[in-house]
């Protein structure tokens, strides 16, 4: 007898404490973005002949992860004939860890415009057969025309660049750096953004100890924020 | 032996439920009654600046002050750029309990590492210890007193029933507008600006020449009217229209006919795209300077950023255009009563084992409230001191009054702006702070984003649309998960389900143990008898 009774005690708690959970109701559900009824997957050509705030559809190989934050990944991605800045990309941390350099995916969105830079937002994506590492392609002849922007994105190199000036974000390392590099004594900007870089790497460290007249070749994202304003990835001292 | 132990053993087993529902929270420090000025301590300031070197440069300088009055104190500071950084970066480390010992933050923000015991030191002990209160005994520096803090901007600091933040710096929103493109249509400058007339000369400005240019300023690229945060908008045109937001108890009252309204505004003028957003577009002061802008909504706290003098500029030289820059108070619903939205910087500190190190604290975030500090960082933008001391110095009205001297300290545009709150003080107000308030501003905010781009995608925008919008937010920002503050003693409503299941059964089980025990009391009873 004692034995049963002790028992129902001990179930009423255990059923009791059950109660302390949250119901079910209040799980939270991610609120996906609609995007508009899937259309066939387009050309590069066809995505740069798209209207702004027009549903995209494209394929692409990932070539740089920027951040993520929240369940949404920011990355640049890459094909044959263009590139591709998706902004903030549903996706899941886990899923995130699957986008390695190559990695094909297809993407779907909204074509959007920020600051001059291009880019695909409120987007979900799915991996995808296939893969295609891009090489840097050299575009220091581009500098300062207006044919520089059709190659907006892409993985890009500049060779023989002349360091101007450097200079932290928050004027100590930790934050972005703000790079000034002129080619025949013509300043551009570039940037050391620090969510693709990081602040462990040998890009930012070693960007951190130029000085003004350092000859460098500098490779990176094309990235555009009122004008050119390329995120390096990598940088080689040259004299 | 063995029933009463069976009955210790269950009541132990009861303990832990007593945790599952309205516990309360305690100080966990209490002032120490002297500062050990013989031992060293070394704390750790988190800070914000707005990517500005100056408002660095004063940090740096408060440090190097403070820390030559407490030669035992050093003080290490990290720079942030962006509030959301900070408030992640204090999520986490209370999680190891490595968070920073002072932190500028929001009171938002506060809210959520209220929910960790003891995380946050509560203040109001030490505001007004004899020794070591604002401007006491035992205090090394000319401190202000209590009472010469605004008492609007030391209010804000109140969460629940106790201070647990020091306003550092304030600031609200403002209307920089592009005079010269505004006459250009044939427009004057009214004395007060309502949304009416921001709408109206927006569209106007929307016309076209021949070959596509706007006729305003003759380029390819025009959005009259940008608002940089649109938490605010909402928050600000609900408040204009006395609509509800939210309750202070944390109850959500943001999904209402009024809100639907503005957003059918947004709607109208995102769709014409005569509006839009920072985060649909980029920075209004950007705009705004290159002539593509007309009214451009933003923070006093960015007005060196804005004009086509300011002194901080994030485009090239060449695109920034000549024109006549005014700063208005934001548009207004109803002038008798205008309303603005108070804002900016709050300091909270965080509680440490050795009282003495949380007194470190303290007497830092005491230095940051004298006149050094609130004259030299309120310059650095459209910032006002918190302090009446400082407001009403000598320097502070000397600074004031030679606004439009130079494009740099005296830029006008930047003084003009701190003066539309300096003057309006008591038109400013602040939102509820609970846990969950600042998911709350982000869904304010995002309903805007998302109908200006739905709009543009051609989505249809109907009541069914606006049904699911507020659904969407519920579940996106779990503002079902939102609740007062309990710090305190609060109303907290009708208890959930689960917790009347809870009680019902542990009220039975008690039941099942009072008739046992009865019941062998009388066996036993019986036995002996027998």
């Amino acid at each position: 007898m004692k034995k049963t009774l002790a028992l129902i005690l001990a179930l009423c708690l255990v059923f009791a404490a059950a109660g302390c959970g949250n119901g079910a109701e209040n799980e939270a559900t991610e609120a996906v973005t609609d995007v508009a009824e899937a259309a066939k997957v387009m050309s590069y050509e066809e995505y740069v002949q798209a209207e702004l705030d027009t549903p995209v559809v494209v394929e692409a190989y990932v070539q740089g992860k920027q951040s993520w934050w929240d369940n949404k990944a920011t990355v640049y991605a890459q094909d044959e004939d263009g590139a591709y800045f998706l902004y903030e990309m549903a996706c899941s941390e886990e899923d995130y860890a699957l986008l390695t350099v190559g990695t094909k995916i297809r993407v779907e969105g909204y074509k959007a415009e920020w600051s001059g830079e291009i880019e695909i937002v409120d987007a979900t994506f799915e991996i995808v057969e296939g893969e295609y590492v891009a090489e840097a392609l050299d575009v220091t002849e581009l500098l300062g025309t207006e044919e520089l922007i059709n190659h907006q994105n892409k993985l890009v190199s500049f060779k023989g660049m002349t360091v101007e000036a450097v200079e932290y974000k928050n004027e100590e390392p930790g934050d972005d750096i703000y790079l000034t590099l002129s080619l025949n004594g013509v300043p551009y900007s570039f940037c050391v953004e620090v969510y693709l870089t990081g602040t462990e790497t040998e890009v930012y460290n070693t960007v951190g100890t130029l000085k003004a007249g350092d000859k460098v070749d500098v490779e990176g994202f094309l990235y555009w924020y009122n004008g050119a304003n390329p995120h390096v990835t990598s940088v080689t001292v040259v004299e | 032996m063995r029933k009463k132990l069976f009955a210790v053993l269950l009541m132990l087993c009861m303990l832990p439920l007593q945790g599952c529902h309205g516990s309360k929270k305690t100080s966990g420090f209490a002032v120490p009654e002297t500062f050990d000025a013989e031992k060293n301590y070394e704390i750790s300031f988190w800070a914000k600046n707005d990517t500005n070197k100056v408002q660095t440069a004063i940090y740096e300088k408060a440090i190097e002050d403070f820390e030559g009055l407490y030669p035992n104190i050093k003080v290490n500071l990290k720079l942030y750029t962006d509030y959301s950084r900070i408030y992640n970066d204090v999520i986490t480390n209370i999680a190891t309990a490595t968070t920073p010992n002072v932190c500028i933050t929001y009171p938002d923000h506060i809210a959520t590492y209220l929910e960790g015991d003891n995380v946050v030191v509560p203040l109001d002990e030490l505001l007004i210890d004899e020794k070591y209160g604002l401007s006491g005994s035992e205090v090394r520096f000319d401190a202000p007193e209590k009472e010469e803090i605004i008492p609007q901007f030391l209010s804000e600091g109140v969460l629940g029933e106790g201070h647990y933040a020091l306003p550092f710096m304030r600031s609200s929103e403002a209307c920089y507008i592009n005079v010269t493109l505004l006459e250009r249509m044939g427009y004057t400058l009214p004395e007060k600006l309502t949304w009416d007339f921001i709408w109206d000369v927006s569209e106007k400005a929307m016309e076209k020449n021949t070959d596509g240019t706007y006729k305003v300023n003759g380029q390819n690229v025009l959005i009259p009217f940008i608002y940089k945060s649109t938490d605010n908008m909402m928050i600000q045109w609900l408040k204009q229209n006395d609509a509800g937001y939210s309750t202070d108890e944390g109850s959500i009252e943001i999904f209402n006919d009024t809100t639907k309204q503005l957003l059918e505004k947004v709607k109208t003028h995102a769709g014409s795209y005569a509006f839009s957003t920072f985060k649909i577009s980029s920075y209004p002061g950007n705009f705004l300077n290159a002539n593509q802008c007309i009214f451009a909504i933003d923070s006093t706290a960015g007005a060196t950023w804005i004009g086509a003098d300011a002194p901080l500029s994030d485009i090239s030289k060449e695109d920034i255009a000549r024109f006549e820059t005014e700063v208005m108070m934001i548009p207004q619903v109803n002038w008798e009563n205008p309303k603005m939205i108070s804002q900016g910087p709050s300091i909270c500190l965080f509680n440490k084992d050795d009282p003495n190190e949380v007194l470190a604290s303290w007497l830092f975030a005491q230095y940051l409230l004298t006149n050094e500090v609130q004259i030299a960082y309120s310059e650095t933008e459209g910032y006002v001191p918190v302090t009446k001391k400082a407001q009403e110095s000598e320097e502070y009205q000397d600074y004031l009054a030679r606004m439009g001297e130079d494009n740099d300290t005296y830029y006008d545009v930047k003084i003009k702006a701190a003066k539309i709150l300096l003057d309006n003080v008591e038109h400013t107000f602040v939102t509820p702070v609970f846990n969950g308030s600042a998911s709350l501003r982000n869904a304010a905010g995002q309903m805007i984003e998302n109908v200006a781009k739905s709009v543009r995608r051609k989505e249809t925008i109907d009541d069914k649309y606006y049904e699911k919008l507020f659904e969407d937010m519920v579940s996106l920002f779990r503002l079902n998960e939102t609740g007062a503050m309990n710090t305190g003693e609060k109303d907290l409503g009708p208890l959930p389900y689960e917790s009347v299941v809870l009680i019902g059964v542990l009220f039975g089980v008690w039941i099942g143990i009072i008739c046992y025990v009865i019941r062998e009391y009388f066996r036993n009873k019986k036995r002996i008898m027998s």
